[in-house]
C-alpha cells in the first residue's frame, strides 16, 4: 500500500465519528433512490410485463348495445390489431355473513376460451365449464377478503333474480391491478368484487345474445391513436357510445401510474437533498482537516507530489466516506425496497411482483453517492493545493476580525465577552455560518414534509366526508331512471332525506386542450352535497358550468369563458357553456351543472343517475336487505365503509412512515450539528483551553462553541419550517393527478414535531461535543503548535 | 575525537574549474501582507559549488531563508535568475518546479514536518516512492543511525530522531543537493550534533551538495563555504582552509 493511502485510513479511523454522521446523511439519499427507485423500476417493469402478456388494451368503450357485427367494423379501422367486445355489468352481491350489499363487476367470458384481451391469469381453480350458468371466476383478493375457496358460493342480483354462483377459480386480471369499485376512491376487496362468466349465459340475462355493452381494443404499433379513436366514437355512437377512452383513463391503470408518478417525483426531489447535505458535509470536514494539515500539503509539495497527487489523496478520503455511506445506504435501500414491494402488493394486485435489485439503479446511486462526496471535497482540495509549498508550511496568519456597526451595538448592548465571541465568530465566516443554518433548516424541512402528508390526508377526508359529502350511502342504478326514483328511494327503510344526481359522460373541450369527464347535474339546494371554492363558499352553477380547479387548469380555462360539452352519447351532440365558477374537490374532475343546464345541453327531460341519501343507521340492516331486493339497484357505497379503509391504510402506515421520517431529519440534524461543533472544538481548542486556564469553566467555554450553534439552529428552525412549507407545496403539485389531488394543509402540531426533532437532535450533538470539552487535556492542547 | 578536514572538494581530483550546482544573477524577493512591503532579497548573485557543505549565516529576516526557497524551487523571486546546473530555475512553470523538487532537491525543515500519521519508514516511504532511482527506505534510516526506530510514529520519537528521519527522507531519493533550513534550530546541543553528524556523513559519504541555514554562528566551522547575509543580500564569502567535526562546535 502506498504510504499515502495508509495516511487516508488512518484519518479516516481517527475521523470515524465524523466521517459516520457524513456517510450516514448520504446513506439516506442513496437509500431511497435504491429503495423507490428500484420499487418502481420493478413497480413499471412488472405492470409491463403483465400488461404484453395478458393483452391489456389500449382504447376502451362502453356501449348500451350494440350488435355484434359492430366489432367487425371496429376491427376493420386501420390501426387496430385487436378487438374484443363483452358484456360487463354492475350487480348487487349478497353474501353470507355481510349485512351490507357488496358491488360486483360481471365481466362475460367466451364460453370456450379465454378472452382475446385483458386476459386474466388465473390463480386458482378453472375457467367456468360450457353451458354452467353459475359457475363463476372472481378477482383473487375478493376471495381472499371473504375467505372464499373454490366451491364456494354467494348471491348475486342479477338483472332483478337472486342467483347463486359457485366459485370455481380465483384470478388476476390487468383491469384490476388496482381494484376499485364504481363510486369508490379506495380499494376495499369485501365490498367490491369482479366476477368473470360465461357469456352466453350472461348476455341472455342481460337480453344482450348477439350483441356486447363493452369494448376493449388493442392497437398496432404505428397506429394513429387519435384518429382511431375518433373513428370508433363514430361508430359507436349510434349505440349510446359514451366515448372511447385510452389506456391512461382506464382507472386501475390511472391509479397505478399515479403512483409511479409519485415516486419517480420523490426519487427526483428526495435523494438530492440529503446528496447535497453530504457533499457540504465533506466540504465542511475536509476544509477544516485540510486546514490543519496545510503544512503537511506544503510538505508534500516540497517533496515533489504534484498538485493533482495530493488533491487526488483528499477527493479519496471523500470518496472513501462516500463509499461507507453507499454500503449503508445499499444495505437499507434492499430492505427498504422489500418492504415497500410488500406495501405495493397490498394495494396492487400482480401474478408476481418481485422486487428486483436493479443493477443499474445500485450503480446509479452508487455514483451520485460518489459524486456527491467527491463534489464536497473538490471545492475544500482546490484551495489548498494552489497554496506555493513556501506559504503553506509557514503556519497561517491569525484570522482577521473586524468591528463593524454591529460591534457598536454590543458595547452598546453591554454584552459579555464571552457573548461577543460568538457574535464575532459568526460574523467573521458569516458564509459558514449560513449554511450551517441552512443544512439544520433543511432537516426541519425534510421533517414538515414528511409530516404534512398525515395533515393533508386529514384535511382531504374532513373536506370530502364532512364539508362536501355529508350522505350516508350512494345508491347507483342499471342504466338513467325518471325522477320519481328519488322518491321511490326515500321509501326505502331507513332513508331519511334522498336527493337525485344526473350524470352524464361528456368531453369538455377549449382550444386545443379536452377532457373526458363526467357531467353531474345535482338538485338546487342539496343538503348531502356541496360544491364549494377553495375558500369554503357555497357556489353553485347557476346559467353556467363550474368546474374543479384542476380541470379548469387543464382546460386552460378562466372564469366567463366558453367551454364546449360534447356528448358522445348523444351522437355527439356539443354546445358552449360559459364557466362560472371552480370548485375545490380532491377526488376526480368533475364538473357541474344545474338540472335545467343540462336538461337543456342534452334535449332530453332530467333524469336520476344515482341518488345520495342520509339514513337512520340504527335502520341500516333493513335498508340493506331491501337494496339487496330491489332489481333496479346496481350498487351501493356507504361513505363510511370508504372513510374507515381510507383511515385504516393511513393509520396503517403512520406509524412507520413517521418513525423513518423523523429519523431522516434528525440525521441530517445530527450529521449538521456534530460535525460543525466539532470543528469549532478543534479550530478552537487552544483558545478555549486559554479561557480555561485563565479560570473559565467548562460550562462558560461550552457557552461559547455551543451557543454559537444554539443561535444558529434557533434561526435555523423558523427558516426551515418555512421550507418544509415550500417543499410540501412542491410535493402537492408533483403528487397532483387526475385521480386526486392532495391539499396543501400543514397543522401547527406538525410545526412544533419537527421544531422538536430538530432541537432534540441538535442538542444530542452538542452534549456529544460538550462532553468531549470535558475531556480536554489543556496542556496537551497548549502545546500543539497549530 | 577530533578529526582535521582538508578543503578539497570530493570533486578536487579534476582539474578544470570547480562546477556549480547554483547560481543566481540579481535575485530580489518582495513579499506584500496587506499593506506592508517587505524586500527580502536585494539583488542577489551567489555561485555554489557541487558537492560543498555551504553554511548560510545570518539574522532572522536578513533573506537566507528566502534564497533557499528559490533555490529549492518552493517559491518563485520577484526578480532576477537562478539557475541549478544549466536550468533556469526562474523560468520554470509550477508543474516543471515539482519535477525539479521531486527529481534534484531534498529538504530538511527547522520543525522536521513529518507527516504524524505515518512511522518513520511510512515517512521516507512517500519520498522513494515517487522517486526514480532511491535508496530503499531501510538504508536510509540506516544512514542516519535509526535503523531501530523505522516502525515508530513521530510522536514517539524525541526531536533529534524525528529530524534524522526528515533527513533520511531528504536522501533517501538520492538528491543532488540537500537543503536544510535551521535543521538544529529546535534541538539541544547533544541532538544538535547527532543530526550534524548525519548530515556530514551524507555529504562525505554520498557526495550531496548541502546548504545549510543556521543562525548558529559555530556551524559555520564544519562547512567548506560560509555565506553570510544581512538585509537581504550576502555580506562576505568565506571559504574554510580547515573543517572542524560537528563534535567540536561550540554551540
Amino acid at each position: 500500500m502506498q504510504s499515502l493511502d495508509r495516511k487516508l485510513l488512518r484519518d479516516m479511523t481517527r475521523l470515524w465519528s465524523q466521517s459516520l454522521a457524513i456517510a450516514l446523511v448520504l446513506a439516506v439519499g442513496v437509500a431511497i433512490m435504491v429503495m423507490m427507485g428500484g420499487a418502481e423500476r420493478s413497480l413499471r417493469e412488472t405492470r409491463d410485463t403483465f400488461y404484453e402478456r395478458n393483452r391489456f388494451g389500449d382504447i376502451f368503450a362502453t356501449v348500451t348495445r350494440a350488435p355484434m357485427d359492430v366489432l367487425g367494423r371496429v376491427e376493420a379501422i386501420p390501426g387496430v390489431r385487436l378487438a374484443e367486445a363483452s358484456v360487463s355489468k354492475y350487480v348487487i352481491l349478497d353474501i353470507n355473513g355481510m349485512a351490507a350489499p357488496a358491488t360486483g363487476q360481471l365481466i362475460s367470458v367466451p364460453s370456450a376460451g379465454v378472452p382475446k384481451m385483458n386476459v386474466p391469469t388465473l390463480s386458482r381453480g378453472q375457467w367456468p365449464a360450457s353451458g354452467q350458468t353459475g359457475q363463476v371466476v372472481v378477482n383473487e383478493s375478493f376471495a381472499t377478503a371473504h375467505g372464499f375457496g373454490i366451491g364456494d358460493q354467494f348471491h348475486g342480483i342479477i338483472n332483478g333474480q337472486r342467483r347463486a354462483l359457485t366459485i370455481v377459480g380465483t384470478a388476476l386480471s390487468p383491469e384490476f391491478i388496482y381494484t376499485i369499485g364504481p363510486g369508490s376512491i379506495m380499494p376495499d376487496d369485501r365490498r367490491f368484487g369482479v366476477i368473470w362468466m360465461e357469456g352466453t349465459a350472461l348476455s341472455a340475462v342481460y337480453n344482450l345474445t348477439g350483441a356486447f355493452n363493452t369494448l376493449t381494443v388493442g392497437l398496432g404499433r404505428d397506429a394513429n391513436r387519435d384518429e382511431v379513436i375518433r373513428q370508433i366514437d363514430l361508430i359507436l355512437s349510434p349505440y349510446g357510445g359514451t366515448g372511447a377512452y385510452f389506456r391512461k383513463d382506464q382507472i386501475s391503470n390511472a391509479f397505478l401510474q399515479g403512483e409511479l408518478d409519485q415516486l419517480s417525483t420523490m426519487v427526483k426531489v428526495v435523494p438530492p437533498i440529503f446528496l447535497i447535505i453530504s457533499a457540504f458535509l465533506v466540504n465542511m470536514v475536509l476544509g477544516r482537516l485540510i486546514a490543519l494539515e496545510r503544512e503537511q500539503i506544503g510538505l508534500l509539495k516540497a517533496l515533489g507530489y504534484y498538485k493533482g497527487e495530493i488533491g487526488w489523496h483528499y477527493v479519496k478520503l471523500a470518496i472513501a466516506i462516500g463509499a461507507l455511506g453507499v454500503a449503508i445506504g445499499w444495505g437499507f435501500g434492499l430492505w427498504g425496497g422489500r418492504g415497500m414491494a410488500e406495501l405495493y402488493a397490498q394495494f396492487f394486485h400482480f401474478p408476481y411482483l418481485v422486487y428486483v435489485p436493479y443493477p443499474s439503479v445500485y450503480a446509479i446511486s452508487a455514483l451520485a453517492g460518489l459524486a456527491a462526496a467527491a463534489l464536497g471535497a473538490v471545492t475544500a482540495v482546490r484551495k489548498a493545493v494552489a497554496l506555493s509549498p513556501a506559504v503553506a508550511m509557514a503556519p497561517p496568519a491569525p484570522a482577521r476580525y473586524q468591528s463593524g456597526v454591529a460591534d457598536r451595538m454590543i458595547h452598546f448592548m453591554k454584552m459579555r465577552q464571552t457573548s461577543v465571541m460568538i457574535w464575532r465568530s459568526l460574523t467573521r465566516w458569516p458564509i459558514r455560518a449560513a449554511l450551517t443554518m441552512l443544512g439544520i433548516a433543511t432537516s426541519a424541512a425534510v421533517m414538515v414534509a414528511a409530516l404534512f402528508m398525515f395533515d393533508a390526508m386529514d384535511e382531504l377526508l374532513d373536506k370530502s366526508f364532512v364539508q362536501l359529502n355529508r350522505q350516508d350511502v350512494v345508491i347507483s342504478f342499471a342504466g338513467d331512471r325518471p325522477r320519481s326514483v328519488i322518491e321511490d328511494v326515500g321509501h326505502l327503510p331507513g332513508v331519511m332525506v334522498a336527493e337525485g344526481v344526473w350524470s352524464m359522460p361528456v368531453r369538455l373541450k377549449h382550444g386545443q386542450f379536452s377532457r373526458r369527464t363526467s357531467l353531474e347535474a345535482r338538485d338546487p339546494g342539496s343538503e348531502l352535497t356541496h360544491l364549494l371554492t377553495e375558500e369554503g363558499d357555497q357556489v353553485t352553477p347557476e346559467g353556467g358550468i363550474v368546474l374543479t380547479r384542476r380541470l379548469a387548469r387543464q382546460l386552460d380555462l378562466d372564469l366567463g369563458e366558453q367551454v364546449t360539452v360534447l356528448f358522445p352519447a348523444l351522437g355527439g351532440t356539443s354546445a358552449q357553456v360559459p364557466v362560472v365558477g371552480y370548485a375545490a374537490q380532491s377526488f376526480g374532475m368533475g364538473a357541474y351543472v344545474t338540472p335545467e343546464t343540462l336538461s337543456q345541453l342534452a334535449g332530453q327531460a332530467p333524469r336520476v343517475s344515482l341518488t345520495n341519501a342520509s339514513i337512520d343507521q340504527d335502520k341500516s340492516e333493513a335498508l340493506f336487505a331491501a337494496v339487496k331486493a330491489t332489481p333496479a339497484v346496481a350498487g351501493l357505497v356507504e361513505m363510511a365503509a370508504i372513510r374507515k379503509s381510507f383511515n385504516d391504510t393511513i393509520a396503517q402506515n403512520a406509524g412507520m412512515m413517521t418513525t423513518i421520517n423523523s429519523l431522516m431529519a434528525a440525521l441530517i440534524a445530527i450529521g449538521v450539528v456534530y460535525n460543525a461543533a466539532r470543528i469549532q472544538l478543534s479550530e478552537r481548542a487552544r483558545e478555549l483551553a486559554s479561557l480555561r486556564i485563565l479560570g473559565f469553566s467548562r460550562g462558560e467555554v461550552s457557552y461559547i462553541l455551543l451557543g454559537e450553534l444554539a443561535v444558529l439552529t434557533i434561526v435555523a428552525i423558523p427558516v426551515g419550517l418555512l421550507m418544509g412549507q415550500g417543499l410540501a407545496a412542491a410535493m402537492v403539485t408533483g403528487f397532483d393527478s387526475d385521480l386526486y389531488a392532495i391539499p396543501l394543509a400543514i397543522t401547527r402540531a406538525t410545526y412544533v414535531r419537527a421544531a422538536w426533532v430538530v432541537g432534540l437532535a441538535s442538542a444530542l450533538s452538542a452534549a456529544v461535543v460538550w462532553r468531549r470539552i470535558g475531556q480536554m487535556d489543556l496542556v496537551a492542547v497548549m502545546k500543539t503548535r497549530e | 575525537m577530533a578529526h582535521e578536514m582538508t578543503n578539497s572538494t570530493p570533486s578536487g581530483l579534476v582539474e578544470t574549474p570547480p562546477a556549480r550546482v547554483f547560481h543566481t544573477e540579481d535575485i530580489t524577493k518582495i513579499y506584500r501582507t496587506g499593506a506592508v512591503e517587505v524586500q527580502a532579497l536585494r539583488g542577489v548573485n551567489v555561485e555554489l559549488i557541487a558537492g560543498e557543505f555551504t553554511v548560510l549565516l545570518g539574522a532572522s529576516g536578513s533573506g537566507k531563508s528566502t534564497l533557499l526557497n528559490i533555490l529549492g524551487g518552493l517559491d518563485h523571486a520577484s526578480g532576477g535568475r537562478a539557475w541549478f546546473r544549466d536550468q533556469e530555475l526562474t523560468v520554470m512553470s509550477d508543474r516543471g518546479l515539482t519535477r525539479y523538487r521531486r527529481d534534484h532537491v531534498g529538504f530538511v525543515f527547522q520543525f522536521y514536518n513529518l507527516v504524524p500519521s505515518l512511522t518513520a519508514r511510512e515517512n521516507v516511504a512517500l519520498v522513494t516512492e515517487i522517486a526514480s532511482e532511491p535508496m530503499p527506505p531501510e538504508e536510509a534510516l540506516e544512514r542516519v543511525g535509526l535503523g531501530h526506530r523505522m516502525d515508530h510514529f513521530p510522536a514517539e520519537m524525541s526531536g533529534g530522531e524525528q529530524q534524522r528521519v526528515a533527513i533520511a527522507r531528504a536522501i533517501a531519493k538520492r538528491p543532488e543537493v540537500l537543503l536544510c533550513d535551521e535543521p538544529t534550530g529546535a534541538l539541544d546541543s547533544k541532538t544538535g550534533v547527532q543530526v550534524l553528524e548525519a548530515l556530514e556523513k551524507i555529504n562525505a559519504e554520498l557526495g550531496t551538495s548541502t546548504i545549510v541555514i543556521t543562525h548558529n554562528a559555530g556551524i559555520q566551522a564544519m562547512a567548506h563555504r560560509v555565506i553570510r547575509f544581512a538585509d537581504g543580500n550576502i555580506a562576505d564569502v568565506t571559504v574554510n582552509d580547515t573543517r572542524i567535526a560537528p563534535s567540536e562546535i561550540e554551540w
